[in-house]
This record gives C-alpha cells, structure tokens and sequence, in this order.
C-alpha cells in the first residue's frame, strides 16, 4: 500500500476541517457541490415545464403549479447556479492558484461567503415548500405584492444570495490587487482574471441596488407602504427599472467569467499565444461598463419614455461590438496553431457555435421595432438560453473539464465525455432552436396553455430536453466515474502555461512550495519557425 | 377561427396585417440573412483552422505564433459598429412612427383585468369583451389601462405589443389592411389563467363595420337567454372555470346548479341566488379548495347578462 502525498484533499482530514476550512479550494469544491446540486434542482424544474408543455392544456400540472415550476426554474438557474456558477467554484480554485498564491486575500471572507450561499439556498429550499412563489424570477410588481404565494421567502433568499455575490466578488478584487506574484504586471496576468476582475466590479457595484429592490419589495408586502403596487400610491415600472438596474449587469456576472474560461482554453489547445490580448481584456471592461447602462432594453414597451428607449437601444448596440471583439480574437487565435480537439477544447467550440447564435438574435432583439414584436415571446427565451446555457454553461463544463484533473488529480474518460458533449450539443439546439420560430410567429413566454397550432413544435422541444439530460447525466456518471477509477493526472495534462500547472495535481494546501517569478506573459508558447511577431 | 399564426405568413413571421408589418419583417429579413452571412462566414473559417491546423503528432508546435495585428482589430470593431449603427438608426426610425399615431385615429378604450379585456368605444357608448371590432384601413388608437396587474396587448400579426398598467395610461396605435379574424394574445405574465387572456381582434370592411355599429355592436337582443349566457361565459368566465369537469382556477360549471358545494360559510345549494351571489359578490361564499382570487361583476355584467350565465350553467348537467 502505498501512502497518498499530501495534498489540500487527504490533509487535513476529518469533516470540521472542511466545515471550518480557510482553504480556497475546499470552499471551491464545496461550491462546486452546492451548485450541482443547484442546477439539477433547476434542472427537474425544466424538465417539469417542457413535460407538461406537450400538449395545450392539463398534463398534469395545474396552471398554479406550473407557474410556480417555471419561477422555481428561472429562480434557482440564475441565483443559485448562473451566477456563482464559475466565479464562486472554479475562480475560487483556480484564481489564487494563477497568481501563485497561497490563498485569496480575505480567506475568512471567503468561507462566510460560501455559507450565505448556503443559508440563501436554505431559505430559498424553505420557500418551495412555504407556497412557492408563482411571480417568475423577475418578481414584476404589482403582481408579486398581490399573489398568495410565498414570495416573500423566495426574495429574502435572493437578497441573501446577493451578499454572498458581493463577499465574492470584493474578496476576488482585493486579491487581484494585492496577491499577483513578484513580476506579473496587469497586462501579464490570464485572462481569466481580467474577467473575473471585471465580473467583480459588477458584483460589488450592481448586487446592492438588487438588495434594496428586494427588501423595499418586502417592506410593501409586509408593512403595505407603497412604493411600487400603485393601489398603494407606488410605480410599478419603477420596480422594473431598480430590477433591471441589477438584472442586465448580472447577465454580464454570468457571461463575462465564462470568457475567461474560453481565453484560457483556447490558448492551451492550440498552443498559441492569445491573439489580440489587449483588447480581449479591455472588452472585458468595456463590457462591464456598458453593461449597466442598458437596462431598459427590457422595458421598450412597458410605456417608460421613447427617449429613454433611443438611448438605450443605441447603448446595447454598442455593448455588443466587445462581445464581437472577443470572438473574432478567439478565432483568431486558432490559426496557425496547434490545435488538439479535446473536450474542453470542444466545449468551447460549442460555446462560439451556441454563444453567436445567441448574439445575433441579441441584435434582433436590440432592435427597437423588432422588440416590440418579439418582446415576452419564445423568442426572448431562446434567446437568452442560447447565451445563458449555450454561453455560460457551455464554457462552466469547459472549464470543469479543463480544471478537473488539477482540482481532483485524476483523469476523466474522454471517448465518454466527447459522447457526452455531442449529446447536450445536439439537445440543445433541438430544445432551443424550434423555440426562435415558435417566438417570431407569436407564441407568448410564460404559457401554461397555448394555440394547438404551437403542438408540434413544442414537441420537438420536449424531446430535445430529453436529449439534453441524457447527455448531462452521462456526464455526471462518468465524472462520478473518474473521481473513483480515474487514472492519477499528471501535474500538467493539457499543457498549459499559466501557474497552476505548475501546481501538483491535486495540489498541495498551501499550493505551491516556491515563489513564482513571471517574466513574461501567460501564453508564452514557442512556435515551429522563428518568426516576427 | 382565428387567421393561424403558423401556417400562413413566410417561414419566421405570421402574416401581415397592419401597415407596420411590411417594414419590420424587412428589417428583421435584413438582420437575418446578414447574421446569417456573418455566421457561416466566421464557422467557415473556425473549420478550415481546424481541420488545416490540426494537431498530428503530440509534439507538434504552433506553425507560428502571431499575436496581435492592430489592423485587423480595427476592421473587425468598425465594420460590426458601422452595421449596429446602421441597425439603430432603421430601428428607431420604425419604432417612431409605430408611437406616433395619426390625428384622425379613432379612439378605442382597452381595459386590462385577470383575464380579460374589455373594448369600450366611446362614441357609441359599445362594450365588448374578448372581442376588438375595427373598419380595415382606418388608423386606430387604443388608450389602455389594467384594472389590476400589468397586463400585455399583443397581436401577432399587426408586430403591435404594448403593456397595459395599472394607474396610467399607455398607447399604442395601428391601421389593419386586411379583413379578417386574428389572435390577441397576453404577452405579460399575469397569474393562472394569463394564457387563457386570449382575445379576436375582428377587421371588418368599412361598410360592415358601420353596420355593426348601427346594430349597436354585438347584437344580443334576439338572443335567448342560454345563449347570451354562452356568450358571456366565453368572454368572461372561461378562463377561471371549465365546462367539462377539468381543473380550472376556479369551479367547474358542469353539474354546479342544484349542487351542495362546501364553501367558506358552510354548505351551500348552487341555486340561483347563490349564483347571483357568487357573480356580484364572490367573496361572500368561497368554494372550499379554491383560491379566493375572482373579482366582482357588479356593475361589468348586466342584470340579462347574469340571468343569461345562470341559464347557461343550468344547461351544463
């Protein structure tokens, strides 16, 4: 028998030395956790709504019970998954470990950010049970100050969500600030912490103003002082904009981590030196800034002022070009390379595919008279499903496949995980595309019930579902698999530059044994022929 | 029956019947095939990298590594921003003129409630419900507000969409150019039956359409009693309650009259002063395992219309 090498997994041991650890990448592991766990909950609730979606009418949920299921669905996804899905778990491993850190800069901070996610998820657990709320995730007043259902539950568990967000997001900050090694200067770090640098500056700006929206939305229901319920004297439409005003800046706390993961992978399997490197980390910024100026682009017909409207469409148009930016560099960046099809490698590819899909049906969208007509339909659906699940959790599985053999020091059966990947591939698309035709032709969001017309294509959607989890459970079996039976990963599998493959595979808790000295950039790689940059 | 959505109009779009539609089809054609072009451009070239910069053995390296070309930057952030710039100006443009209305455009008030709308044209002092009746080629105002939450009037086939809030008015306007029935669909969630808020939006040709409104609208003053009752229950009541014994926000109808219901004030005989009850003041008597949620039809409801819903529900055994 041989003797495991220490490492952050097998020392210490013992259950309270994960309840109480410090260790960046326990708490990420322990996020990583909590929001599988998130996701398949989110995930039975889809399943839930594209069942009882097979036919108009009663399957076999209530209207009730299928409004509660689609708001339980958006709600878990975006608060509980989306948002701490790459930050708080792959970026809490992987963030100190790229700046050959010991640990992020307020570890305490960390662990207390992890167990408010907890006590919110909790909270938010309690609420399904207490009458789950029917309002949607985007909890439109006066709808939500009037429904019977337990809204106020489901709130208080996103606003203390929120903290969690924002512990994250300053802790992440802070660290990137003080914690870089001897010679690594801004324009020398990943570009993965430039967009999680960038994604925290949205968390830590945009996440307290969601806190106020919620507690004032709370403060109304319980002490009925209106603010947004007019038959209390309040605005509904002010309530939109202080949810939007959070709201469209969290698209960009979930999208901007998940081009990170693609700015790293990309290099790795192509064994190419990023192309364009500053202005995929300024796209970064740019889109953190832009971002929160175009929250009214959800609110082009809910009669707020046409101007205000011009403005906004003219601002979303813009915030697209950096988007554009970065996928034209990624592209880029394959020539000449060296390119190696493996699944992360693979997962991005997916995400260019599903991630441009979804852009240009943003244009669409942006477009004021367009809107208007595809406003509240199927097609605002698909659309944000191609850049929500087609975006950012495409590249959250790129990077856990990525990351996987550093965080667990063990390998992962490609030939299943490349199956894997054709199944949620193809049950994407079959589930999200007929969706853009069902949109454009009229189909309104948030129908229990609907034209027999819609059937066939509704159908078509069911099944790709379906496909869809046949292929993520494939995944969860044979990563289940690898942390079983998985062959020991070397300290280095893909090849990469930056500074966690210079850590063991799995780690060791204090990450690495020596200073790193960079002198130079991250993606460094030699080339076959000499030539001129 | 209703134009259908998906059978008729091009592969994307439902068919066109307002004088907006034309034009933002062909701005949503032009956004099309251009993301299309743009699309298989860019997986073209992602493939032909691919396939041509494979890597075949395990050490093989990069052919070379270039990195940054300021240039090539520059085009691909000009030309897209010149394209959305482009995108903008068309968009705001057609957006102007479907918020502007014409003067002359004849106002019909739409009042928004769970879950159904109701038409008030105020010359001729005409309700309806579920129902929009207008003369083909005449612009249109509608003046909406909701009575509770907020509510949304979409008709697929004009591209009009304009939610409808509670304590303010909003606008939207529209000229039909085609004789015809079409859905009005609620396009904001609005609770249980918010996909049972459906509505007909009704063209007439300028010359039936005066006739209607001579008759004073929808005709009911042949109507037996039964069928005003019909009439009423589709506009106004089907949303909440089924005719067939399937679950509904609230009751069934079928076998309700004569019926001892359990209800919040003890057991009650369904006859007609408990129905009469039930439509004026339903929170008198709440049938147990419902939700208090139905609103008053004091006042919405003429005293034939109700005499009409309780003959009605009679007939439903």
């Amino acid at each position: 028998m041989t003797t495991a090498k220490p490492n952050y997994l097998n020392s210490p041991k013992g259950i309270l030395s994960w309840i109480f650890t410090l260790d960046h990448k326990r708490i990420g592991l322990m996020y990583l956790v909590a929001i599988a766990i998130s996701f398949a909950l989110g995930g039975f609730f889809a399943l839930l709504v594209r069942l009882e979606l097979l036919n108009p009418g009663k399957l076999f949920l209530t209207s009730q019970q299928y409004n509660q299921s689609f708001t339980l669905h958006g709600a878990i996804m975006i608060f509980l998954f989306l948002i701490p899905s790459i930050p708080a778990s792959l970026a809490n491993f992987v963030l100190p470990l790229q700046l050959g850190a010991k640990d992020v800069a307020f570890p305490r901070l960390n662990l207390w950010s992890f167990y408010l996610y907890v006590i919110g998820a909790a909270i938010c657990l309690y609420s399904m049970f207490a009458g789950a709320a029917d309002t949607g995730w985007t909890f439109y007043t006066p709808y939500s100050t009037t429904t019977t259902t337990s809204v106020i539950s489901l709130v208080l568990g996103a606003f203390v969500l929120g903290f969690s967000s924002i512990f994250t997001g300053l802790n992440f900050m802070v660290t990137i600030h003080t914690l870089r090694p001897p010679g690594m200067s801004w324009f020398r770090m990943p570009l993965f912490l430039w967009s999680i640098y960038a994604t925290a500056l949205i968390q830590v700006l945009a996440t307290p103003v969601l806190g106020i929206t919620l507690l004032l939305l709370i403060v109304e229901r319980v002490a009925k002082i209106g603010i947004f319920d007019p038959t209390l004297g309040g605005d509904p439409v002010l309530f939109q904009h202080f949810f939007w005003f959070y709201s469209h800046p969290a698209v960009y706390i979930m999208i901007l981590p998940a081009m990170g993961v693609i700015s790293e992978i990309i290099p790795t399997f192509c064994r190419k030196n990023i192309f364009g490197y500053k202005y995929i980390a300024f796209s970064s910024v740019a889109i953190a800034l832009l971002g929160f100026l175009v929250w009214g682009h959800h609110m082009y017909i809910s009669g707020q002022s046409q101007f205000a409207a011009l403005i906004f469409s003219l601002i979303t148009f813009l915030v697209s070009i950096p988007s554009g930016i970065k996928v034209f560099n990624w592209i880029a960046t394959m020539y000449k390379g060296s390119i190696q099809l493996k699944s992360p490698f693979l997962y991005c590819l997916a995400f260019l595919f599903l991630f441009c899909i979804g852009g240009f049906t943003g244009v669409v969208l942006g477009t004021i008279s367009l809107d208007v007509h595809l406003q509240d339909t199927y097609f605002v659906v698909a659309h944000f499903h191609y850049v929500m699940v087609g975006g950012t959790l495409m590249a959250f599985i790129a990077g856990l496949h990525y990351w996987w053999p550093k965080m667990f020091g063990k390998m992962y059966n490609e030939r299943a995980a490349v199956i894997a990947w054709g199944l949620i591939f193809v049950g994407f698309n079959v589930l999200f595309f007929f969706q853009y035709i069902l949109g454009t032709k009229g189909m309104p969001r948030r129908y229990y019930n609907y034209l027999p017309e819609f059937q066939a294509l509704n159908i078509v959607s069911t099944v790709g579902s379906w496909i869809l989890a046949a292929g993520l459970f494939l995944m969860l079996g044979y990563l289940i698999h690898s942390l079983l039976k998985g062959k020991p990963a070397p300290q280095n599998p893909w090849g990469g530059l930056t500074l966690e493959w210079k850590a063991d595979s799995p780690p060791i808790t204090e990450n690495f044994e020596e200073i790193h000295i960079v002198t130079g950039g991250p993606y460094e790689y030699p080339a076959a022929t000499k030539s001129a940059h | 029956m209703n134009e259908g959505l998906m059978k008729n109009g091009s592969f994307w779009m439902p068919s066109q019947a307002s004088t907006f539609a034309p034009g933002i089809d062909v701005l949503y054609d032009f956004i099309f095939w251009l993301s299309v072009v743009l699309f298989v451009g860019i997986f073209v070239v992602t493939a032909y990298f691919i396939i041509k910069y494979r890597r075949k053995t395990d050490d093989q390296l990069a052919v070379a590594q270039i990195i940054h070309n300021d240039a090539l930057e520059l085009t691909w952030t000009l030309i897209p921003l010149g394209l959305v710039m482009l995108l903008f100006v068309w968009g705001f443009n057609s957006y102007l003129g479907m918020t502007v209305p014409p003067s002359d455009a004849m106002d019909i008030k739409v009042t928004s409630k769970k879950w159904n709308w109701q038409f008030d044209y105020p010359e001729k002092k005409i309700t309806t419900f579920g129902d929009l009746t207008v003369p083909v080629d005449t612009p249109i105002r509608l003046v909406m507000s909701s009575q509770d939450v907020i509510h949304s009037f979409f008709v697929p086939n004009l591209r009009i969409k304009q939610d409808s809030m509670p304590n303010r008015y909003t606008t939207v306007w529209f000229q039909a150019t085609k004789v015809g029935r079409f859905q009005i669909f609620c396009a904001e969630y609005c609770g249980d039956a918010h996909s049972d808020m459906l509505g007909n939006l009704i063209v007439l040709s300028k010359k039936d359409y005066e006739k209607w409104l001579d008759n004073g609208g929808p005709s009911t003053a042949g109507m037996s009693l039964t069928d005003l009752g019909q009439r009423v229950y589709q506009t106004q009541c089907s949303a909440c309650h089924s005719i067939d014994n399937s679950p509904k926000t609230g009751p069934t109808f079928k076998g309700l009259y004569g019926k001892l219901t359990q209800t919040s004030a003890g057991a009650v005989k369904a006859d007609e002063n408990y129905l009469r009850e039930s439509i004026v003041d339903p929170m008198a008597k709440i049938v147990t395992g419902y939700p208090a949620g139905m609103i008053t039809f004091a006042g919405i409801l003429k005293d034939r219309e109700i005499d009409g819903v309780i003959e009605y529900i009679k007939t439903l055994k």
